[in-house]
């Protein structure tokens, strides 16, 4: 039964999230309310280990997610439950692509909606930032180390690695 | 089943190197399937690439679905695509095997420490970077602004993504889908 409900959970993200790996990550705080799978701080963590293996993000955090709420089977489970809506969306696109190509009324309606997806990205930032930033300083480097990343744009995988590096030596 | 098999090998290839997520694909699919394969041309690419961006799901996914369908049908679409999250499965299992067993060890856990604000920050950079592409008009920041508020109010993030979609096509509507 556990896996019905990972598998309907993971759907409707899969049919929601729109844009992108990073897009999951309200819908999977959302989880973290909702359910006992896991915690915002380990979300956390999952996004960083999301960020750092081979993969796209959403499917990583997918796996990493249904394997926290069931183990092996549940991180299957939620991975195809994500991608199940989405093949099909595809699937019936690439056959009637022709007409996409000129579909206004699916453009418009995607281009309405894309602030939408950015505002939930920014609200998951948030909430993330509210659970784990606890005092001035942690806030003080999250802001230099944003205001790092932004101006330097290198690889994220490097940062995160920075990240632990700066851990161990200092935490 | 020959084409099959190479989609198969292709996409497992693809997903064990790709970090980083759907944008960190293109470079590798283009180097793999156009200008060493020449199964694609840029502008289809290009093209799936859009689409993909901007129907549900993650994009590198529908990307591989697109172009398994292009080359193989339905066969070829579903091939590709388990194909490609193969990799990312197995090592996310593995990973998340080991992390749970060494959670509690005291270097892993400043490693965390460490991590987790590295993570806030490349959150708030990737809001930056689709800021541009995301909010073009008035409008959009009026969106933005009431989705959020909506959010941090503790409306189901499902329910916020159902009411704007409900209120975007009846201003598409009353646009005339321009």
């Amino acid at each position: 039964m556990i896996y019905f409900v990972l598998f309907w959970e993971f759907f409707k993200i899969g049919l929601l999230a729109v844009g992108g790996g990073l897009v999951t990550v309200p819908f999977l705080y959302d989880l973290s309310s909702n359910y006992p799978w896991f915690t915002p701080q380990e979300l956390t963590d999952m996004i960083a280990v999301s960020e750092s293996t081979p993969g796209p993000i959403g499917v990583n955090m997918a796996t990493y997610a249904g394997f926290k709420a069931t183990g092996i089977m549940g991180g299957i489970v939620a991975t195809l439950g994500l991608l199940t809506p989405s093949m099909i969306i595809i699937l019936l696109l690439a056959h009637y692509l022709k007409a996409y190509d000129h579909n206004l009324k699916f453009e418009a309606l995607l281009r309405n909606i894309r602030p939408v997806s950015l505002a939930l990205i920014a609200f998951g930032g948030i909430f993330i930032a509210r659970a784990l930033i606890d005092d001035y300083v942690t806030a003080g480097l999250t802001v230099l180390v944003f205001a790092v990343i932004h101006f330097v744009k290198l690889n994220p995988i490097l940062y995160i690695c920075l990240g632990i590096i700066g851990g161990v030596l200092f935490a | 089943m020959k084409k099959l098999c190479e989609l198969a090998v292709i996409f497992f290839k693809m997903g064990c190197f790709m970090f980083g997520g759907g944008s960190a694909m293109l470079p590798l699919i283009q180097q793999e399937l156009v200008d060493r394969r020449g199964w694609l041309t840029r502008e289809k690419l290009m093209d799936y690439y859009t689409i993909g961006q901007s129907t549900p799901g993650i994009i590198a996914v529908n990307v591989a679905t697109f172009t398994g369908y292009a080359r193989a049908g339905v066969a070829g679409a579903i091939i590709a695509t388990f194909a490609l999250i193969t990799a990312p499965i197995l090592i996310i299992l593995l990973l998340a095997n080991i992390l749970t067993v060494y959670m509690n060890n005291p270097y892993v856990m400043k490693a965390f420490t460490g991590i987790r604000i590295v993570v806030i920050a490349l959150i708030a950079e990737a809001v930056c970077g689709l800021w541009k592409t995301a909010v073009k008009e008035k409008k959009d920041i009026l969106f933005f602004s009431f989705a959020l508020l909506m959010a941090l109010s503790g409306i189901s993030v499902i329910a916020i993504m159902c009411i704007f979609c409900c209120i975007s096509l009846f201003l598409g509507y009353k646009r005339g889908w321009k």
